[in-house]
């Protein structure tokens, strides 16, 4: 851009947040009653599956780390429910939820974690390291606002190959702070890109609340960028969508990055490794699961509006359970990769000898 | 065969591969307006046009990451540190990402990418500008890393890391760029991993790449004449993956090896070699393995000083003459 932009984009006061409620949001209103209840059903998969996952981990059949998404469910199922065909996601290492939401399996999931062979990255990346590029879903990173630029290359990578699409590069609220994330911001703004930012502000970054460790609104940096930005609340799912539609458009239509910051809390620790007893309260925590609980709301909402009985709710909890156990009964009699398998997947040369064409030695001992 | 610089020859080949795939892009630092910061993608945009070859800010974790990003889908970037010791600010987005994102998804995924840029000393920039990361590189399985010494394996090498699949780091020097040598008008590959034996000898293997290819050979001929010593240099091209056995092949005949590299001894790909040679070659040697090094400190400014920390036709004389003492 040569000429000095107009005045920069301020927070929208969009028709989507203001007027209406969001459930009016055409974009809710246009849901069946179907698809209400399958993003209910796909909120409670995701919970049931990360308590079973939890327990596995606690039963010693997962190692390293495990970031629960348990409290943010909307947010992932929220957004991820607008996507189109050409519409991409990358995450950071809390990425169960996502993975879910973009239709990945929970078979392959548990197997990952378990360390399996059968696991969607063969065992190969763990919790933080899901990946389903068939489903548009490009990980799963395990370093905190690393995945940003890849995400503002799958937005460039649309744009440089003609295709009609948008890429929501989500992070945390302590990932706003890393430079990366800076960088990202303005080589989205300055070429435009198809990106929208979404941070998922669940108040703490690990230990560190957001008072301690950001400086002003986080989403307003933005303006700095010449970007717009917006800020919505993460437990409710229509409002979720209907923020992100609005967004995403302007994304797939005119190509404008954004960036969105959604408000959410995680009822567990940072990670399995967490006490959770240094920085935040038990009744804080109690607070927001009373009040503020996406699933709980949304299955008010849904029987309140009649779409739902209790009943009804009981059978999908029940049959999500049902599925999480099946998950780890798939994972437990499932094979480790063996050690051969190390050193696959490493190169696609290596993986593809018919096709290899450079030479000499590409592992060593 | 026309005589071209290292400098045109790697133009050349980016234009051949950008005329031959609407995927590859180039992006980086100065490449478009400015004509390159070393002249090397002078032209390009006004052949190519801003689509193609991409003027980017000084961001580099940002569009290096963001090329890795592209490639995943793709896109076949072509990206351009103005030097490779800037690598360091975009290490997480080279050595987590690009390296490590196939692996992490179990295969499902690869980077086609190309980083390219000078690293080099010599030229009295400073411990900050003079890094050689060929070593740290060549040490995360799932990239390829390839340093060539003249303009025509500059081409070769280009041609094909932009065709390769796997993410390719591509070490060029400042000093080279000026260099002349004889590049053929038709279209050719060198495949990554083929080292290539630039003097025949009979006592002494020189293993060798880069730069120091060049110093190497102006000790042989020295060698030759005033020592009737005839020593055989093997220019490993490639890094990763590694003609090892070219290396040994030389080392059978020859019974001596000298490594001469541009790096820090410490770690370097110089002790990667020794290990291997002596481990597949132990009752070949006469002696022990001697290597040439950077002189172990941060890269000096001092001009003539910098001339006597990194390996110069004389050091390599007096290492080579010192394994027959
Ligand atoms: C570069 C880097 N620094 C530190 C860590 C360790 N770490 C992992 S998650 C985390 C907190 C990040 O918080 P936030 O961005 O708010 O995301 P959340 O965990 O709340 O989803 C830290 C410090 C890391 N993985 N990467
Ligand atoms: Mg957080």
């Amino acid at each position: 851009m040569s000429k000095k932009a107009t005045a920069a984009p301020k927070k929208s006061t969009g028709s989507a947040t203001s007027a209406e409620s969001p459930a009016d949001a055409p974009v809710n209103r246009s849901l069946s009653k179907v698809e209400r209840i399958e993003l209910f059903r796909t909120m409670v998969r995701i919970r049931r599956f990360e308590e079973r996952s939890l327990r596995a981990y606690q039963g010693k059949k997962i190692g390293g780390f495990m970031h629960p998404y348990i409290g943010q469910e909307a947010v992932a199922v929220g957004c991820c429910s607008l996507m189109g065909k050409d519409d991409h996601v990358i995450t950071a290492y809390r990425d169960h939820g996502h993975a879910i939401a973009v239709g990945m399996g929970l078979n392959e999931q548990m197997a990952e974690m378990y360390g399996k062979a059968t696991g969607c990255s063969k065992g190969k990346g763990g919790s933080m390291h899901f990946f389903a590029p068939d489903r548009n879903f490009w990980g799963g990173h395990g370093i905190v606002g690393g995945q940003i630029p890849l995400g503002i290359g799958l937005a460039y990578g649309l744009k440089y190959l003609g295709r009609k699409g948008a890429a929501m590069a989500f992070m945390g609220d302590g990932a706003v702070n890393q430079g990366a994330v800076h960088e990202s911001y303005n080589l989205a703004a300055l070429w435009q890109l198809p990106v929208i930012f979404v941070i998922e502000n669940n108040g703490y970054s690990m230990g560190t609340s957001q008072s301690r460790s950001s400086a002003g609104e986080l989403a307003k940096r933005a303006e700095g960028y010449n970007m717009a930005w917006d800020t919505c609340d993460g437990h409710d799912l229509y409002a979720v969508r209907a923020m992100m539609d609005k967004y995403l458009k302007l994304a797939r239509e005119e190509s404008k990055p954004a960036v969105i910051e959604i408000r959410c809390y995680r009822y567990r620790g940072h990670s399995v490794a967490d006490p959770d007893n240094t920085y935040r309260t038990k009744a804080e925590i109690e607070e927001y699961r009373r009040t503020k609980d996406p699933i709980q709301t949304f299955q008010q909402r849904l029987i309140a509006a009649k779409i739902l009985t209790e009943a009804e709710a009981e059978e999908i909890d029940q049959a999500a359970r049902a599925e999480a156990e099946a998950a780890a009964e798939f994972a437990e009699a499932s094979p480790f990769p063996t050690v051969e398998n190390i050193q696959q997947d490493v190169y696609w040369e290596a993986d593809n000898p018919a096709e290899r064409k450079s030479q000499g030695r590409l592992f060593f001992d | 065969m026309p005589a071209i610089t290292y400098r045109e020859a790697i133009r050349h080949a980016l234009a051949e591969e950008l005329e031959r795939d609407k995927n590859v892009v180039i992006l980086g630092e100065e490449v478009g307006q400015f004509n390159g910061s070393y002249k090397v993608t002078e032209g390009l945009l006004a052949k190519f046009g801003p689509d193609r070859i991409v003027d980017t800010p000084i961001s580099e974790a940002g569009f290096i990451g963001m090329g890795v990003g592209a490639s995943m889908l793709g896109v076949r970037p072509v990206m351009e540190l103005m030097f490779w010791s800037f690598y360091s600010v975009a290490f997480d987005q080279i050595l987590n990402n690009a390296a490590n994102v196939r692996y992490m998804s179990g295969g499902l995924i690869n980077c086609p990418i190309v980083i390219r840029g000078p690293a080099n000393g010599g030229t009295n920039v400073g411990a900050t500008h003079s890094h050689t990361p060929e070593n740290v590189l060549a040490n995360h399985p799932g990239v390829k890393v390839v340093v060539p010494a003249t303009p025509y394996d500059a081409k070769g090498l280009l041609k094909s890391a932009i065709r390769d699949n796997d993410p390719v780091m591509f070490l060029e020097n400042t000093i080279l760029y000026g260099n002349k040598g004889e590049v053929p008008e038709e279209e050719y590959l060198i495949p990554l991993g083929s080292a290539d034996v630039k003097r025949e000898g009979t006592d002494l293997t020189i293993v060798t790449y880069g730069r120091s290819v060049l110093h190497s050979l102006a000790a042989a001929e020295v060698l030759q004449k005033e020592h009737n010593l005839s020593a055989e240099i093997v220019d490993l091209r490639s890094i990763r993956p590694l003609d090892i056995d070219t290396v040994l092949k030389s080392v059978a005949k020859t019974h001596r090896v000298l490594i001469v590299e541009e790096q820090k001894p410490f770690a370097s790909v110089g002790t990667q070699l020794t290990y291997m040679i002596q481990r597949e070659a132990f009752d070949e040697l006469d002696a022990p393995i001697h290597r040439l090094a950077t002189v172990d400190a941060p890269a000096i400014y001092s001009p003539p000083v910098e001339i006597e920390q990194l390996p110069n036709p004389q050091r390599v004389l007096q290492a080579a003459l010192e394994i027959f003492n």
